[in-house]
Formats: C-alpha cells, sequence, structure tokens
C-alpha cells in the first residue's frame, strides 16, 4: 500500500469501518462493500439511516449500489479521470478547505524548477523517465522539494512571499508561485473536466457534478467524507495511482484523521493487513522495513540505514527497529560485532515478487514453491499460465482445507492435463482452520484480535504455525553442525516457541496435536521486551539502537505490554461510546484513527463540536480526546522545532501526518513512488479506447511480459471490442478454496455465469440463461448468460464500448465447477507493488460452449453436516451467552 | 427453563409427571412416556420477527446461519437465472430465504430489491388450523410449531398455507418443516440464528408488541425522509386474515418479494361454504322430493 504510505505515511487504512457511522457522505469506490464485506457494511448502513449520503461509483450496479443512495457507472479502468474530475471541481469551485489544506498538507511547498509534469505537453511523461529501462530515473526525475539536496533551484527565494526557514523546503503561504505545489496540482488536472470525464468515464457530466457537490458540501469544519475502495482499485496498473488521488482529494476537503473522514481501505482477505505488517510480501521486513538489496546500497547495516533512514519523524528512530527487529531474530548471537547479523539477512537480487516468480517458473527456473492459503491454478491472473508454471516444479507444498485446483492440477482442469507427462511432485498437507488452533488475525482496520483454539483438528491436519515451526526445528537440526557462513543466520534464529507443559482448550479438554508451538510466545516476541531481564515492552517509542531490546516488529509494539496482558484478547465493545480503545488492540499504540491530530485545528482546538475527536487541553498540557493521539502527547501545538533537528524533535506541532519528514500530507509526492508525483489518467494495458487526454496510451513504468500464454490484445483491437472486468459475490470466497466444497453456499451461487446487459447479448444473439464464451487473448471460458439491466452500455468517445462482468469464484475443484475468470486475465505488472490487472481486460462474448465442459464437480454434493449426531451446544457454550 | 418457571406454576401439576421426570429410568420405554403428558410451559409474550427490507443488503447470511444452526440440507445445486436467487422459495428444508427482484427504470437505471422471507407465525394459521393430527400448535412463545414426532406427513399444512412457507422434506423423514422461530434457542435465551447473523439488523427479534412500535417508528421515518412507498406488512389484521408474528416493511407491492396481497384463511371460508354446502344440499333434495312426488302422481 505504498499510495497511502506516501500520502500521509503509513500504509494502512486511515480509518475503521465503525467510524464510517459517523460520516456525512461516504464514496465507494473501487469495492463492492455490501458484497464482499458485508459485515462491515452495516456501518455505511447505519450512516445512510443517519442521513448521510452513499455514492456508489462502478462499471456494475452490485448489491452495494442497489443499497446506495446515488449510483454512478463508469468504464473499468477510468477511474482516475473520474477522480481527477472531482479533484478538478474541488479546486475550480475553490471548494477545498483552505485553513486544513495550507497548514496540513504540502500545498505551499515549492518544487523544483526542473520539474516537468506530465500535462505540460500532454505527453503523459514526467520528467526523469528513461525509455531504455521504461522506469522513472529518481536521480533525474526532479520530483523533490526546492531547495532539497541535490536540487538544483535555489530562485525560490528571490520570489516574493516565499518564506524559507533554514533546513525548511521553501514554501509560498500566499500560493502565487507558479511552482508551489496546489499550482502545479492545478494544472495538472486542468483538462479533468466535466466534459472529459464523461467522455472517458461513459457517465455523464451531471453524474460527477452531482457527486462532486455532494462530496463537497459534506466536507469542512462541520461535516466529514469518507472514501472507501478495495481491491477495484489495487488491481490495476494504475491501482496505487486512484488511490494517490482519493487522499489527494480527502486531504483537499481536509478529511484525513477527522471522524467520518479518511480513506478506508478494505483488505481481501482475513489479516491480509497482518501480512503486510509482518510481510508475506517479498521485498519487505516486518514494520515496513526494506529488505535489504544487493542492487542498493545495503552492503552494511550502516549503509542500509544511511539509505534508508528519513531524519525526521517517526522514522527517525529507524536504526532502533532494525536493530531490535534483529535482536528478536538472532538473540545473543546478534552483537555490535557482526552488525546485530545483518548480514544473515537474506538479500534481494531481482524482482521476486510473486508474479515475476511464476514468469519464471513457467521458463523453468524455479524449482520449488510452497502455497500456504494460496490457489494461483484458479484465482492466480493467467491462470492458465500460472497452471503451466506449477507443472514446470519439481516439487510443490500445498497446505489447505481440500484438494483444491492448485493441488489437483498435474491430473485434472482445462486441457485434461497428461499426469505422465508432469514431473512435479505436489505434497498436499490438510491446513487446519481457525477454530482448529489460536492466533491473532489482524483486520482491516489495523485491530489485532486474538482467537482461541476451540477444538483439535481431525487426523493429521495441521496449523499454518506448526507447519513453520516444525519445519524450522528439522533445518536447524539439518544444519546443527555447518559452519559454512549462509547457514549461520539459520543457525543462530531464535525459535523457541514450546508450549510450556500442555495446552487446554476453552471445554478444559487438552490440546491432542503434539508439537503445537505456543502462538503467545510468537505474539510476546513481536511485541518486543528488554533484553537484559525480559520485560514485556509498552510501546515503540521505548525500543533502543544499542541491541537492549528486542521487538519481531515495532508497530506492534504495545500489542503485549506485561506478562499475562495479550491485549488483541480484550473484548470490552463499550458499545456506546464513539472509539472502542478496549476491544482488541490497534497498531500503531492503540491508536484508532490516524493522523487524528488532524481532527484539531492548528491551535489544537476541534474543528467544530460536532466532529470533535483529539484536541490538546491547555490545563493539562497534553492531548486528549476520544482516540489515543497519533501525536506525541505533551507537544503543544504551538511547538517549533529547532533548526536540523532529527526524529520527532523535526515535527511542528501543528504537523499530523508525523511518518513524513515535513509532517505534512503530501498532495504531491516528491518521493515513494514509482510512475509519477501526480496520479495521470493512462488506459489499461487492454483497452478498447484511446488515452485522448495524453499521448501516452497506458502507464509507461509498467510491464506487460509479452510471451506465447500472455498475449496482448492491442488498444481499439475489433477482434476485442468488449471490457471485461473481475467482481466476487457474497456467497463465494476467492476462487472458491473454502466456499466451493460447503453446500450452503453452493446451492446459493451454483454456477459460473457472466453478467452483460441486454444490448449486448441482442447484438450477440444470446438470450438470458444461455451459455457463452467469453475469449481474450489468453484464453477462453464458458459461463451462464446473466443478461442484466444491472450491466449498461457506455458512451465513451462517441461510440458504445460494452462491459462483461465475470466472477472469480469458479474452477473445476468442489462440489460445483465451472470455468475460471482467471483463464482470460494477465500478468502484468505495475510499477510500484508488482499488482496486476484483473480488474480490467478487453475480451469477446459468443453464444455456445467450450468442447470440454467445465461443470463438471470434482467431488460429491454433501448435502448436510455429516458429523451426526450434531452436537448439544450448552447455553452456557453460546459465544452470546445467555440471557439472564 | 425450568428453573425459571415461576413456583406457583407446579402446584397444579400432578404429583406423578415429578415423580415421573425423577425415575424416568425405571419406568418401562414407551410404556407410560407415551401417555403422561407434563404441563405445558407457562405462556409468553408472543415473539417474533420484524424484517426491515429497506436496509436488507440480500448477503444471504440468515440463509446460511439458519441452516447451518437447524442442521437442514442444501437443495441442491441449480442455477435458477432468476437474479441471484437460486434457492427460489421457502420449503421443508429452506426456512429463511432472501429475494432478489431486479427492476428495470424507464431512464436507465434499475433497482434491486431484496427481502428475507420467512414463516409468518400467522397469529390464527392456516397450517395449524388444517393440521388433522395436533402436530401444528401454538408454543408458549406464540409461535406456530411442529412437533415432529406428531407430524405424520400428511401435507395438509401445505397447501392450507397461502404463503407457501411449509413443505416437506423430501429426505429424510417426509414430515412438514418449516422455520420453528428457533425454538430450541429461545429456550436459551438467545435470538434465532437469522437475526444473530443479520449484519444490518435488517432482522428484528423480539416481542411483538415492541416490535410493532419499533416498525411504525421505522415507517414514519422513512415518510419523514420522503420514502413515502414503505408500508408494514402483515403489522395488522387485513380482511379475513389476522396480522403475523413475522411482519415485514416493504417498499413496493408485495408481490414484488412474492408475497400474498391478499392472503385468505380456508377456515375463514368455512363457514359460508358450509353453509352453501348445505343450502345446495337442501335444494337439491327438495328438488328430488318435488321430481319424486311428481313422479308418485
Amino acid at each position: 500500500m505504498p499510495s497511502l504510505g506516501a500520502s500521509v505515511g503509513r500504509g494502512a487504512a486511515t480509518s475503521t469501518q465503525e467510524d464510517l457511522q459517523f460520516s456525512d457522505c461516504i464514496l465507494i469506490m473501487g469495492s463492492n462493500m455490501a458484497e464482499a464485506h458485508p459485515v462491515g457494511f452495516r456501518f455505511p448502513m447505519k450512516a445512510r439511516e443517519k442521513g448521510a449520503k452513499l455514492i456508489h461509483v462502478d462499471p456494475r450496479f452490485s448489491r452495494t449500489s442497489a443499497c446506495a443512495t446515488t449510483y454512478v457507472p463508469i468504464r473499468a479502468g477510468s477511474d482516475i479521470v473520474y477522480l481527477g474530475g472531482l479533484i478538478n471541481q474541488v479546486l475550480t469551485q475553490e471548494r477545498w478547505f483552505r485553513e486544513y489544506v495550507l497548514a496540513y498538507t504540502n500545498a505551499t511547498t515549492l518544487i523544483t524548477d526542473q520539474y516537468v509534469d506530465a500535462e505540460d505537453d500532454a505527453s503523459g511523461l514526467f520528467s526523469g523517465f528513461d525509455p531504455a529501462t521504461g522506469a522513472y530515473d529518481p536521480a533525474t526525475s526532479n520530483w523533490e522539494y526546492a531547495g532539497a539536496q541535490g536540487s538544483a533551484s535555489a530562485t525560490a527565494e528571490s520570489k516574493q512571499g516565499v518564506e524559507q526557514q533554514d533546513d525548511q523546503p521553501p514554501r509560498d503561504p500566499t500560493l502565487q508561485h507558479p511552482s508551489c505545489v496546489l499550482n502545479i496540482l492545478r494544472r495538472h488536472y486542468a483538462r479533468y473536466t466535466p466534459a472529459m470525464v464523461a467522455e472517458q468515464c461513459g457517465c455523464t457530466e451531471a453524474q460527477l457534478l452531482d457527486v462532486a457537490e455532494q462530496l463537497m458540501s459534506n466536507s469542512g469544519r462541520e461535516r466529514t467524507s469518507a472514501i472507501v475502495y478495495a481491491l477495484g482499485w489495487t488491481q490495476h496498473t494504475t491501482g496505487v495511482q486512484m488511490i494517490r488521488a482519493a487522499a489527494i482529494l480527502q486531504l483537499l476537503l481536509g478529511n484525513m484523521g477527522r471522524p467520518g473522514g479518511g480513506i478506508m481501505a478494505m483488505r481481501g482477505h482475513a489479516s491480509i493487513q497482518g501480512s503486510s505488517d509482518i510481510p508475506t510480501l517479498y521485498n519487505l521486513l516486518p514494520g515496513y522495513l526494506p529488505q535489504p538489496d544487493t542492487r542498493r546500497d545495503h552492503g552494511t547495516l550502516h549503509t542500509y540505514i544511511a539509505q534508508e533512514q528519513v531524519k525526521e519523524g517517526v522514522w527517525g528512530s529507524f536504526p532502533a527497529f532494525i536493530i531490535s527487529m534483529l535482536k528478536a531474530w538472532y538473540g545473543d548471537a546478534a552483537t555490535p560485532q557482526n552488525d546485530w547479523g545483518f548480514d544473515w539477512l537474506p538479500r534481494l537480487t531481482a524482482d521476486h515478487s510473486e508474479l515475476q516468480t511464476f514468469l519464471d517458473m513457467a521458463a523453468g527456473n524455479v524449482k520449488g514453491y510452497f502455497l500456504i492459503g494460496q490457489n494461483p491454478a484458479a484465482g492466480g491472473p493467467n491462470a492458465g499460465l500460472s497452471r503451466e508454471a506449477l507443472r514446470k516444479l519439481d516439487w510443490l507444498v500445498v497446505r489447505d482445507f481440500f484438494p483444491i485446483e492448485s493441488a489437483t492440477f498435474w491430473k485434472e482442469g482445462p486441457g485434461n492435463p497428461d499426469p505422465a507427462a508432469i514431473g512435479t511432485e505436489v505434497f498436499f498437507m490438510p491446513a487446519a482452520n481457525s477454530i482448529e488452533k489460536a492466533g491473532s488475525f489482524t483486520n482491516t482496520e489495523r485491530v489485532l484480535q486474538w482467537h482461541e483454539k476451540a477444538v483439535n483438528p481431525p487426523g493429521d491436519v495441521r496449523s499454518d504455525l506448526w507447519f513453520i515451526w516444525n519445519l524450522g526445528r528439522k533445518l536447524k537440526a539439518l544444519y546443527a553442525e555447518s559452519t559454512a557462513e549462509p547457514d549461520q543466520g539459520l543457525h543462530h534464529m531464535t525459535w523457541d516457541y514450546a508450549h510450556d507443559g500442555h495446552a487446554i482448550l476453552p471445554d478444559g479438554t487438552p490440546d491432542t496435536v503434539a508439537d503445537e508451538p505456543d502462538p503467545d510466545k510468537v505474539l510476546r516476541e513481536i511485541n518486543g521486551y528488554t533484553v537484559a531481564d525480559g520485560q514485556q515492552l509498552q510501546a515503540y517509542t521505548q525500543l533502543q539502537d544499542d541491541g537492549s531490546t528486542a521487538s519481531g516488529c515495532w508497530i506492534y509494539c504495545g500489542v503485549y505490554p506485561e506478562p499475562e496482558r495479550n491485549r488483541a484478547r480484550d473484548r470490552n465493545g463499550e458499545i456506546e461510546k464513539h472509539v472502542h480503545l478496549n476491544w482488541g488492540w490497534s497498531w500503531p499504540d492503540n491508536r484508532r484513527l490516524l493522523y487524528n491530530r488532524a481532527s484539531a485545528d492548528p491551535e489544537g482546538n476541534p474543528w467544530s463540536e460536532r466532529k470533535r475527536y483529539v484536541w490538546w487541553d491547555a490545563e493539562q498540557q497534553m492531548w486528549t480526546g476520544l482516540d489515543t493521539p497519533d501525536f506525541e502527547k505533551a507537544k503543544p501545538p504551538t511547538y517549533r522545532p529547532e533548526p536540523n533537528a532529527q526524529g520527532m524533535a523535526a515535527i511542528s506541532g501543528d504537523s499530523p501526518f508525523i511518518l513524513k519528514p515535513d509532517g505534512k500530507g503530501w498532495l504531491f509526492a516528491p518521493s515513494g513512488i514509482k510512475d509519477g508525483p501526480l496520479p495521470t489518467h493512462y488506459e489499461p494495458v487492454e483497452s478498447p479506447v484511446r488515452n485522448t487526454l495524453y499521448r501516452q496510451q497506458t502507464n509507461p513504468a509498467a510491464r506487460a511480459p509479452v510471451q506465447p500464454m500472455n498475449a496482448f490484445a492491442p488498444a481499439e483491437d475489433p477482434d476485442f471490442p468488449i471490457v471485461g472486468t473481475t467482481f466476487r459475490v457474497t456467497e463465494h470466497y476467492l476462487s472458491g478454496p473454502m466456499s466451493r466444497f460447503d453446500s450452503w453456499l453452493n446451492e446459493l451461487q451454483p454456477a459460473m455465469f457472466v453478467e452483460l446487459s441486454p444490448e449486448l447479448a441482442g447484438e450477440r444473439g444470446v438470450t438470458h440463461g444461455d451459455w457463452i464464451v467469453v475469449s481474450s487473448r489468453r484464453g477462453s471460458i464458458e459461463a451462464r448468460a446473466m443478461v442484466t439491466p444491472r450491466i449498461r452500455p457506455l458512451h465513451i468517445q462517441d461510440r458504445v464500448v460494452h462491459q462483461v462482468g465475470v466472477p472469480i469464484h469458479f474452477g473445476w475443484a468442489g462440489e460445483v465447477a465451472g470455468s475460471a475468470a482467471n483463464d482470460l486475465t494477465s500478468i502484468v505488472m505495475d510499477p510500484n507493488v508488482s499488482m496486476h490487472e484483473g480488474k480490467v481486460f478487453t475480451c469477446q462474448v459468443r453464444k455456445g460452449r467450450l468442447s470440454e465442459p467445465s461443470d463438471t464437480p470434482s467431488v460429491p454434493v454433501v448435502r448436510r453436516p455429516q458429523a451426526a449426531p450434531m452436537p448439544e451446544t450448552s447455553p452456557q457454550a453460546q459465544p452470546e451467552g445467555i440471557k439472564a | 427453563m425450568s428453573s425459571s418457571m415461576p413456583a406457583n406454576s407446579l402446584e397444579h401439576a400432578p404429583e406423578f409427571t415429578v415423580q415421573h421426570r425423577q425415575s424416568a429410568p425405571d419406568l418401562a420405554p414407551g410404556l407410560l412416556g407415551g401417555m403422561l403428558r407434563a404441563e405445558p410451559p407457562p405462556v409468553e409474550e408472543p415473539m417474533g420477527f420484524f424484517t426491515d427490507s429497506s436496509i436488507c443488503i440480500g448477503c444471504k447470511a440468515c440463509e446460511v446461519a439458519c441452516k447451518q444452526w437447524n442442521a437442514l440440507p442444501s437443495d441442491g445445486m441449480f442455477w435458477s437465472g432468476k437474479s441471484y436467487d437460486n434457492t427460489l422459495h421457502l420449503s421443508g428444508t429452506t426456512w429463511r430465504h432472501v429475494t432478489f427482484t431486479e427492476q428495470a427504470l424507464p431512464d436507465g437505471g434499475v433497482k434491486w430489491l431484496f427481502n428475507s422471507d420467512v414463516c409468518k407465525h400467522c397469529t390464527a394459521a392456516p397450517c395449524q388450523e388444517a393440521c388433522p393430527t395436533g402436530a401444528l400448535i401454538y408454543n408458549e412463545f406464540g409461535n406456530v410449531y411442529v412437533q415432529q414426532d406428531v407430524c405424520n406427513g400428511c401435507g395438509y399444512c401445505v397447501s392450507a398455507c397461502p404463503f407457501g412457507v411449509i413443505g416437506r422434506s423430501d429426505i429424510g423423514d417426509g414430515r412438514a418443516h418449516k422455520c420453528t422461530l428457533c425454538y430450541d434457542r429461545q429456550k436459551d435465551g438467545l435470538e434465532p440464528a437469522c437475526a444473530k447473523s443479520c449484519p444490518t439488523d435488517s432482522i428484528r427479534f423480539g416481542p411483538v408488541s415492541e416490535l410493532k412500535e419499533l416498525a411504525r417508528a421505522r415507517v414514519e421515518e422513512l415518510h419523514a425522509k420522503g420514502e413515502t412507498n414503505a408500508y408494514l406488512y402483515g403489522a395488522d389484521d387485513s380482511g379475513d386474515y389476522q396480522s403475523l408474528n413475522a411482519f415485514f416493511l416493504l417498499t413496493e407491492e408485495p408481490e414484488a418479494y412474492n408475497l400474498p396481497p391478499a392472503p385468505t384463511r380456508p377456515v375463514a371460508q368455512m363457514l359460508r361454504r358450509y353453509a352453501w354446502s348445505a343450502a345446495v344440499g337442501l335444494g337439491l333434495t327438495a328438488v328430488g322430493a318435488l321430481a319424486l312426488a311428481r313422479g308418485g302422481d
């Protein structure tokens, strides 16, 4: 989530789902919240019932649209035009929140004179683009603040009205200077007019102006608006920039850090926020510390810190974060003499992202692979290529509940593979589900919630923690005698998670799984402790860079503050309160709304009585309010840093965005984003229309690796004139590994279908319920035709563009079977996070079926639970208790 | 339940009932057990559902929670093509059912209506009136309840229900089944599974009198917001049909939600029909007698 990180500091949702009920206007875009997050959707519904506007902008009219007060259809992939249109309206109507923007954003900051905007010659390219590498070169991009190191601009000071204090970048509070961020923003979005939006998105001008008015009239001192997004934004080659555009909009409207405001990122899986924080990502260490990289100056801990530390703000403590992590990982073996074991950390040598790895795998360059809760054979982009890649492995470990597509690709699936011709050895290991193991979830709003193990898993079923811990023990034993330097990391790795004694389940019976580690110990290490006497730490501010503290993930420091106090277990709902600080624990430091210093004005008073949240108590000389302040508690609003101050001392008392070196929200992102400092509309890699805003058709920094199994349709290809977009329904989960083996869910959505408009169906001679074939340059799928007025043809650039909606839930494994949507999608990689573009591709539709039927189930239907007789649950064991 | 039963309710209970409970294992099974009738539990305040379709998001959590709690089988894998509704109607194995209605609007827009249908727990229930075995009763919560051990599977209730709620299961016992309003959960002081799982509180459970107050306030609130088409379905008597203990807030005609606009009770027609039958019988007798009399001449 680099977009939110670059804009406001942390790569996480800025608010909570509960807080949405205090919004006056909610814009849901790139999210089908009612269907994908129905439980959390209760809060937008509560807001709506209290009179809030609920706006849904989406290619498809979904259950979310049905609940919205305003629905706007747009073409999949045109989101930045629409958001740019909203930004344009806020700026041209002068409806931005002036005091907020001047004080809390970098609107007044000057950018170097050498900076060239994508708009300057309508090329669509910013300064610094190197066509040879297909990337922007930070050394020549000139996206920096004027006066920054390496910047050639020193002319700013001579201009009238420009202020520069000491080491601060020059600012123009009068907003006259042409190089100040707000003026660059005005120029950049000048052509994102209502007419342009209508032409590119396919909505009407009124449908932009109406939404803009709703947002603008529900933002300001007295009112706040929130934006909700999900995978509908992230799964694009411009996804990071879509989210950036939303951040710009929220900063201009003054909604960041305020109740009922912010940006709610709805994550796609349970605990996927947790797997960003303690990452399964290839390029990050826990707590968003960069993985050492041979391509950067990361040879020693010293050079690594010198390259990655930001001296001002929270990141000023970067050395304490990384050294405490190394102490947690390597224990006593981490010493000042060996750089705390820094050399033992694995190094990146190239792009090892998931999609690149599958391309490498398809080329025969990957030997073995672990799939833990992942189903690329049906759920990965370009699933056909993913299956071919898996068939090139020597070995594959699949840990899942059922024999899913990724465990059976060697004998089943499209093309009827010949097992004799496939050399991959597949180890299927049944995985325990959440009630069969203890541990914590980190939900979409950064809240850690502990769950207890309720029952023992059946047979050989084991938790993922059991698997990883025991695998680690076996590996450590194998390498115990090795003196080779590369093995010393494994050798010294702290791995002491064995249960003391025996675990007891909540019903009083013993845990019968042998060698089940103690997840409590894992969380205690993640939290951190003092090395000398093993005392649990209370907050990340206690972390030291001298090896005296250990913490597995600095942002989680505080979740386990005392020996017997796991705050993820806290369950005091305090439902009457606005914020529920004693339900679970959220990082950082149990702060629920991030950047909540911005809920008070620069002097520290609430912007309004109606929207009071966190404020400066002059009597007590401290920040107080409904939430934990996301600010130094005793730093007065009047505090100004000394010249060359570092760390938190460099953040002034009126700068809420404490992870940014200047403490400001970044309307313009001078760093942190690889494809431009301002969101710019590029067409998807596959599009039936031309980019009429710029000469550059697609994101210049995105990668679309062409190979026979990953071919692309060119722009305006007459063979593939239809826009395809993928979606979810409530009844199934992802590619179906957890849902297509459950007859209660399967009866609700038993077959693969594709949604298309009556107009397109008419053109293709398709009747509702017919079988149709949808084809892209990668493959073809078959599905039942769901002809519905919920999908409508759009008028784009004087012609009609049709869209079809393709649910992602099917494959050949399970009680119900159907074609996989991902046989249509491609492997492309956005420049920031190597994300694919499953949300938009071009395709063709015809009536008919494939030669092989796709709807043959792999397992028989189990119509009712087989555990007979059903166990009687005593009232005392009911989670909700019994009536008094 | 017995622990919360008022002490005086046992005063009139026959002595042997208590004895029976204490010494049941000693008795020959089936000998006395089937003949003795325990005192019915004391009548509680009528409990019911208020289903507010205006805040239903169509997630079907109620359908799944109902099937899970009541261990009901799936109805089979049938893609209906009727919007997102593939279970289509209430049945002996589907006790909550979410309807999906797509309406194309003249301006090119579209409306998508959701509503979670359920047994209405009629205050004068045709199914109960039709039951020849006494299997269908009103339980202490005022809910219409099928005693599975008494039902003989005749199916009279199925044709009597004007809402198509009750059905016979096609697997297992062939008896009639329908929503029990989670009788077992109510006995434990818990709300029914569907209401518990509803993320937007579209399904409210509680004393019917309170629910009706809540529902009327909700209609007023919606009217004040300009949504003047909101109305309650089944909260009041209508024609010969008495009010429902599970009633609905709707915003379109009942037919849009697969609900009958004017449900009828077969029993309410019975007196009239008997009278007609009697009159016709008498008439025919008279005609016959007349004919015979003439023929005798």
